[in-house]
């Protein structure tokens, strides 16, 4: 009964509304919490990043405003709103001005293929995945659409590496998604949350909790990392490197709304990987199914949320060749034989066979993929060329 | 039916004006993304017409990996720098559109004068991802290993033309 | 007017205006957007004919379509990489000075 609320209430409230305007408000009832909720959680984790942060780095992150500094966000919003929009004279005002709004409704549109919840999901696509992907990709133009338009030579630099990042990453990002698609045998994510909906004794039959799938989740995150350029991978915008990148001539509000898209496009990807990984809106263990299903979901999303923030904290950041090394030299591959694997996996029998085969497969790649990257970087000797 | 025709005519429009936007403005950036602006048009288009797959797949592909090239290519080729016109000059211009324009008018009749005109109500044509992967595993094998043949071949053809020879200086 | 020939029609105006730009433009990156222009406006007529030709249902047209993705895709970056490796002997994209005609 808790479980289904959202769902009893739309409809509840689809009742009050006149037939001919009904599918209008149906539609209109199953956005407005997507655009409700996920902003709230975006301000949410500002202050849980910056807080998480710095008690990593051992200091306390801000305390000042609100209990604990919980009432960060509106102070944010309040200082991004009243600041003065600058536009670079130069700049190409009609790209310049449209960038963050594409930014913002492609951000938008993969929640709607989401399953948050038992029976709830906005639109549910027969090519869900794919769509997922198609509208990711889409995003990389109005990064370099940010980045060109501001007539900046480093804005236009962070632009390109951005855009070199997202594709070359976006191949793994696929590939170990095509790994699930093959298991579960369809792109829509509803069928994909409920082949993973079983329990075998005490373990659910989330495909995290086999050999390819653990491999699979593994480099769907690294990937997810970056896609949506959080670090280690932020070459395109840290701010000790290249200032801002390629929003460095945005100030005031637009500011905050590519701020808003990124954290944005990190919750769907995140969403995705719990679906395609983590069983989407099931249950860990067989006794606690009586929980809501949507609590499920975002508790394993704030889960990757924190994962996310401990990474930012603790690694270094990736240099641009290092960044691309690893994307096709390791992850391209792994993720290659983590399709193999799992085809392994879902045309052996149920059995032990199964998994020694799928394991193998896997370390054996690993083994051998991690040994190539490290010896090839080996340090020599310096040597000094002289101009003749 | 009433309403799939105005979001038909809507996105068709989109269409076009991208397209003419890409081949008459100025910046070559511009016309870059006005061409990506009728690609995503277009994948709205089949989404329109109910093929799934197929817009997702155009949106996937030229939206987000042609468009991209192509303007990574502008940029690679210093484009927009230069000042001259846009257009070729002389005779050149006028034949051009004088061609596309007659193409545009035999096809136009030609439609008119089909069946197209007098075909009855449309029927449904559903197309699960399902069926498609069956048909293509099913019949359309050996074009789908060809296809994969001809990626790669077409992959490692760029990234050989495109590479930059090693300076032989030491 | 039905759908179907309303589909045609916008995938023939689409031709013509690649076509257009393919013979009118001097910059060969932008020959090469007419050219994909084209491709997409005969993919627009196997979607059309595969949604309500009278053999609508059999999954021909769009399997012509996929592929007819694929290939374009190949095509767009052997033509740009050509276009590329031009630009660096030649130092140029410009048409009417890589043809040698005088103008």
């Amino acid at each position: 009964m808790l479980d289904q609320v959202f769902v009893l209430l739309k409809h509840w409230l689809l009742g009050y509304s006149p037939v001919v305007l009904q599918p209008a408000v149906s539609i209109l009832l199953t956005i407005l919490p997507i655009l409700l909720v996920f902003p709230v959680l975006f301000a949410l984790t500002t202050v849980l990043e910056r807080k998480g942060l710095g008690r990593i780095q051992n200091r306390y992150g801000p305390n000042r405003v609100g209990f604990f500094g919980i009432l960060q966000p509106m102070a944010d919003a309040v200082k991004s709103l009243t600041k003065e929009d600058i536009v670079p004279a130069s700049a190409d005002h009609t790209v310049h001005f449209l960038a963050p709004l594409i930014l913002l409704a492609v951000a938008f549109l993969p929640y709607a293929v989401l399953p948050i919840g038992r029976n709830m999901i906005a639109a549910d696509l027969d090519a869900g995945v794919l769509f997922f992907f198609a509208i990711g990709a889409i995003s990389e133009l109005s990064v370099f659409m940010a980045g060109w338009s501001s007539r900046n030579k480093y804005s236009l630099l962070g632009a390109m590496r951005a855009v070199a990042q997202m594709i070359s990453y976006e191949v793994p990002l696929l590939l170990s998604s095509v790994a699930v698609i093959m298991a579960a045998g369809s792109l829509s994510t509803v069928v994909i949350v409920e082949k993973q909906s079983g329990f075998s004794g005490i373990f659910p039959h989330w495909y995290v909790l086999t050999p390819w799938g653990f491999a699979g989740f593994i480099l769907f995150m690294i990937a997810a990392t970056a896609e949506t350029n959080r670090s280690p991978f932020d070459l395109p915008e840290g701010e000790s490197e290249i200032i801002a990148g390629y929003y460095i001539e945005y100030s005031g509000f637009k500011f905050a709304l590519f701020f808003l898209g990124e954290y944005l496009g990190m919750f769907a990807i995140s969403g995705l990987g719990i679906t395609l990984f983590l069983g989407g809106w099931t249950a860990p263990l067989p006794f606690l199914t009586w929980v809501p299903s949507w609590i499920w979901f975002f508790a394993k999303l704030l889960g990757l949320i924190i994962g996310f923030i401990w990474v930012r904290g603790t690694l270094p950041r990736l240099r641009m060749d290092q960044l691309m090394n690893f994307a096709w030299k390791f992850m391209l591959p792994m993720a290659l034989v983590v399709v193999v694997s799992a085809g392994a996996w879902r045309f052996l029998g149920q059995g032990v066979t199964r998994w020694l085969v799928s394991l193998v497969f896997i370390a054996v790649a690993y083994v051998l993929l991690a040994r190539g990257v490290e010896t090839r970087n080996r340090i020599a000797k310096r040597t000094y060329r002289f101009a003749e | 039916m009433s309403l799939m025709s105005a979001t038909f005519f809507i996105l068709a429009a989109i269409t076009l004006v991208g397209a003419c936007a890409a081949m008459m403005l100025r910046g070559l950036v511009h016309c870059a993304l006005a061409v990506a602006i009728a690609f995503a048009g277009l994948g709205t288009l089949y989404l329109n017409l109910g093929a799934q797959f197929l817009g997702l797949a155009q949106l996937l592909v030229y939206v987000g990996a042609i468009a991209v090239l192509i303007v990574f290519v502008i940029l690679l080729t210093r484009g927009g720098d230069s000042d001259s016109p846009p257009l070729s000059r002389a005779a050149l211009p006028i034949t051009g559109l004088l061609v596309a324009a007659c193409i545009f008018a035999v096809l136009a009749w030609a439609v008119f004068h089909s069946f197209a005109v007098h075909s009855a109500v449309p029927l449904a044509a559903p197309a699960t991802v399902r069926e498609l992967g069956t048909v293509l595993m099913a019949d359309y094998v050996l074009p789908l290993e060809v296809i994969g043949l001809m990626l790669t071949a077409a992959l490692i053809g760029a990234a050989i033309i495109a590479m930059r020879e090693k300076q032989a200086t030491q | 007017m039905t759908p179907l020939a309303g589909c045609l029609l916008v995938s023939s105006m689409l031709f013509a205006v690649g076509l257009a730009g393919a013979l009118t433009r001097r910059n060969t990156i932008l020959v090469l957007v007419g050219i994909e222009l084209m491709l997409n406006a005969a993919n627009l007529n196997f979607v059309a004919f595969w949604r309500f030709g009278p053999h609508n249902g059999a999954s021909t047209g769009m399997i012509f379509g996929i592929f007819s993705i694929g290939v374009a895709a190949a095509e767009a970056a052997v033509g740009l990489a050509l276009i590329l490796a031009v630009y660096r002997h030649t130092k140029t994209t410009d048409l009417s000075q890589l043809t040698g005609r005088p103008q």
